[in-house]
């Protein structure tokens, strides 16, 4: 199919985007990359007044290192922070997860942003702003604003993001002294959508471990214990706690083995990364 | 701050593997039917029109993209590349259009365009590809018919020639 009729704004300013937003509210939507939002509108799932192209607002393609956080502006495509990870090794979860977002054809037109505000439950991005506590940094003529990624994501493609209010950047913290990580995923094919992901970072005495693809956003939780069975026992009531649903892709009880199985070997590893 | 308005059609400039091309597209016209029907390069196919299948992708300013995820306005001023663009002369094939046609790397060749613009920009980034690489690489494309086998067989084929021409400094 192909979309309905929408006007088109080219921003040139972050001040044009929250007028045009503070007008038309649910009616107008933000274009970045388009990985989610074309789709979307060609499916007729999103059918907009307005679609508001933020990719040409200087500033915007920025990522910079600012007090203890990676900083990525809206208009920064996920090959672009897959490329800058790799040179600075300041966020080594960053160099996991990125070459597991969607193919490198579309890394290099999907945003990071974008991805965080489309919130989908098994989405790789997301699941690092949770594993990392790191921030979205949203604006709108009324006010500039940090959420922190757990109060971000509300539920299944839904966000604490409102409807005249931009996503300006989003924050991922620096790695700091002393901690480990690790990210491990599995879907039916490489690219796909995750079946369950696991990205963990280990700290002192703790691993916090998030988990995608299972509850309807993103789940974290911290675990201390690493006697082998209490730890096994931990991880179960975490599989139960994320109250999985059969669907086409798998059972729940299979998601609840991969939690258990996967979360594991993820918490081994960012243990072992970290000594 | 431009704004297109819906219910009629709009001037999109762009550079098209080196030519300057002007056209007309409603704002929520993808780039994929830009191409095809406004300015007539049929070259770049249409399979799943959702960014799954890989079939549109093109290059834009640099970096590959699914022009069917793309709207014709968000092209204005960029530099594209498509399938058209990549043969050196009309009667000469590249070095890895060449190595597709030695392998048998395309039977229906419905999303040969797409293969083989994205093995290219890979290609002149990263020379020395493994041949695992260029499986993950091109994961990002779909083939029902031909089979990946000749088809990763061409690309690593066309790697090691274009080595030979070009030897890395």
């Amino acid at each position: 199919m192909k979309p309905t009729r929408f006007d088109y704004v080219q921003a040139e300013t972050v001040a044009e985007v929250h007028s045009v937003l503070a007008a038309e509210g649910p009616n107008a939507r933000v274009l970045a990359g388009g990985q989610s939002l074309v789709p979307m509108l060609s499916m007729r799932l999103a059918k907009p007044r307005t679609v508001i192209d933020i990719m040409r607002i200087p500033g915007f393609a920025n990522i910079s290192e600012e007090r203890k956080a990676i900083r990525v502006g809206a208009a920064v495509c996920q090959e672009e922070l897959l490329e800058w990870a790799d040179r600075s090794k300041s966020q080594p979860l960053l160099e996991m997860i990125l070459p597991w977002v969607g193919h490198a054809q579309t890394r290099s037109r999907g945003t990071v942003c974008g991805s965080a505000a489309h919130a989908d439950p098994s989405a790789e991005i997301p699941l690092a702003l949770f594993a990392l506590k790191g921030e979205i940094e949203l604006s709108s003529h009324r006010k500039k604003r940090r959420a922190k990624a757990e109060e971000f994501f509300t539920g299944l493609m839904s966000t604490a993001c409102a409807d005249d209010e931009l996503i300006e950047a989003v924050l991922f913290p620096v790695k700091r002294e002393g901690e480990g990580f690790a990210f491990r995923e599995f879907g039916r094919r490489k690219g796909d959508f995750a079946i369950v992901a696991c990205a963990a970072v280990a700290s002192g005495k703790t691993v916090r471990l998030a988990i995608g693809g299972v509850a309807d956003k993103p789940m974290a939780r911290e675990f201390s214990l690493f006697d082998s069975s209490a730890l096994d026992d931990a991880l179960d009531t975490f599989a139960w706690d994320l109250e999985a649903r059969d669907d086409l892709h798998a059972t729940a009880s299979y998601r609840r083995a991969l939690v258990r199985r996967l979360g594991r070997e993820t918490i081994e590893e960012a243990r072992q990364w970290r000594a | 701050m431009a704004r297109l308005d819906a219910a009629i059609r709009h001037r999109i400039r762009a550079r098209v593997n080196g030519r300057e091309i002007e056209a007309m597209a409603e704002p929520r016209m993808l780039l994929s039917d830009f191409l095809r029907h406004t300015i007539g390069l049929t070259g770049t196919h249409v399979g799943c029109e959702q960014g799954v299948c890989g079939a549109c992708t093109v290059e834009i300013n640099g970096r590959l993209a699914r022009a069917c995820l793309t709207l014709a306005p968000q092209i204005d001023g960029c530099e594209i590349r498509t399938i058209e663009g990549l043969a050196p002369a009309s009667d000469r094939l590249s070095v890895l259009q060449e190595a597709f046609r030695r392998h048998h790397a395309l039977q229906c060749g419905f999303c040969t365009a797409g293969i083989l613009i994205s093995l290219d920009h890979y290609l002149r980034r990263k020379p020395d590809p493994t041949e695992a690489e260029i499986r993950e690489f091109l994961g990002g494309h779909l083939c029902r018919c031909t089979g990946y086998v000749p088809i990763v067989a061409a690309a690593v084929d066309a790697a090691n020639r274009l080595r030979e021409v070009q030897p890395r400094a």
